[in-house]
């Protein structure tokens, strides 16, 4: 039973390819999710600002971005911008693309709420101690609304991670892709296949995400005061 | 815009959107059940049933819901256990939602005050007097948010069901590519998950602002 599986592994490139796939999950994980805090902090901003019109519209996008599924946004941006705007995009530029644009989104209404949710009196006793707006803004608003962001950031990583086998639609060979791959050549042999290379890589997406999630959890339970 | 192609293939659309529909209220309903009790067995600390049940919500909230619909489509019949496409996509969307559905219990559970449980019993209440009347009505009115915010995440994870060889909307948009109408299938696609998800969102946003009154002496 065990040599049936040790057989899959070692048999031809497969081990170097698995390893090739996670690589590209990883490395269109880190971009989204870099991109996404890039923009999605300005915008958190701009929503908690309390201004007129940009938080509106920044608001419209989220609200837009949610209702639809990333695998239909996927779905979108790699065959009608190719076909109605003939705007062609390789499939690993559209996949950060479209997370981005999702992450961003869910980024920034974290951005928002951690921001909106400090109690206003934190404010105030600033000014009251003499500090300054900008004073208030780095020394009393930023290292709490901080703490109350990073768990959620870290939340949404996994998040993000969890949705790059998306990228299998579009035909990139992901760690999904490559499994796919390796079962349809060694499933004709090997009864299995199937069983021991998506059961291994359900463990690897298992082996990143979980020490990620109690990390976010251990940040919670310090932060929580 | 080929209006014509667009009529042709409304008929489609709905069938595939009934599908998702209908895969979803199973996942989301089983969803519940098994998040419901998960969540129990922690809340009364059942021995070896809390432990099962933190091992399952761990496993199920940090795995992508494609490769668990991979394991149980393509790994589980070679092991003897066959199941069809929609089997597996209602098993895969129960597994990952109900670990979702038993941390939203568990935050409502414990949410419930000290006071309220001390109150039921002296008012001679059983346990399951006490569960049914006191406690998860308070639970649920504080879990609800995260209940509907599940639901709808669970409804867009739907959209991986084709790779279990379902006829579902991304299938149809995806088949219908090869026809040439891209723009206008593709514009069908965003259009029957509008119409799916945008009257579910504004039933729960209602529902929510009713939970909010719910709040008993807290």
């Amino acid at each position: 039973m065990l040599d049936s599986a040790l057989s899959i592994f070692v048999a031809g490139r497969n081990l170097a390819r698995l390893w090739e796939g996670l690589e590209i999950t990883l490395w269109i994980s880190l971009a989204s999710v870099g991109l996404s805090i890039a923009f999605g902090v300005p915008f958190g901003l701009v929503m908690a600002s309390g201004r007129r019109f940009w938080p509106k519209i920044l608001r419209l996008y989220l609200e837009a971005v949610r209702v639809v599924p990333v695998l239909v946004l996927l779905f979108l941006f790699y065959y009608t911008l190719s076909s109605a705007f003939s705007v062609n995009l390789s499939a690993y530029v559209v996949s950060v693309l479209v997370f981005t644009i999702w992450g961003a989104a869910e980024m920034s209404d974290l951005v928002r709420a951690s921001v909106t949710s400090l109690p206003a009196h934190q404010r105030e006793s600033g000014r009251a101690l003499g500090l300054t707006g900008r004073q208030v803004d780095l020394y009393v608003v930023v290292p709490q609304a901080v703490r109350r962001l990073l768990p959620g950031v870290i939340n949404l990583t996994t998040r993000m991670i969890k949705t790059t086998p998306f990228v299998f639609f579009i035909n990139i060979p992901d760690l999904m892709k490559v499994g796919q791959q390796i079962v349809e050549v060694a499933g004709m042999r090997n009864h299995l296949a199937s069983v021991w290379v998506y059961g291994f890589i359900f463990l690897v997406y298992f082996a990143i995400c979980y020490p990620v999630s109690l990390f976010s959890r251990h940040l919670e339970g310090r932060w929580q005061s | 815009m080929d209006l014509d192609f667009v009529i042709a293939c409304a008929p489609l659309f709905a069938a595939s959107a009934w599908l998702t529909v209908s895969l979803a209220f199973w996942g989301i309903a089983l969803s519940l059940a098994l998040g419901l009790l998960a969540a129990l067995a922690g809340y009364y600390r059942v021995p070896i049933l809390r432990r099962a049940a933190g091992a399952y919500i761990e496993l199920a909230r940090n795995t992508p819901l494609m490769i668990q619909l991979f394991f149980l489509y393509y790994g589980l019949p070679r092991l003897g256990i066959l199941l069809e496409g929609r089997t597996c996509a209602v098993i895969g969307l129960t597994f990952l939602g109900g670990a979702y559905m038993a941390e939203a219990f568990r935050g409502g559970l414990t949410a419930v005050g000290r006071t309220q449980i001390e109150a039921g019993l002296s008012l001679g209440l059983n346990r399951v007097q006490l569960l049914r009347h006191v406690i998860l009505p308070q639970a649920l009115a504080v879990a609800i948010p995260v209940i509907c915010a599940t639901a709808i995440f669970l409804m867009k994870e739907t959209s991986v069901f084709s790779i279990v060889a379902l006829p579902d909307l991304m299938y149809l948009a995806k088949d219908l590519l090869k026809e040439g109408h891209s723009t206008e299938s593709n514009l069908m696609l965003v259009l029957s998950y509008l119409v799916i998800i945008l009257p579910v969102s504004l039933l729960f946003a209602w529902l929510e602002r009713r939970a909010r009154f719910a709040g008993f002496g807290s």
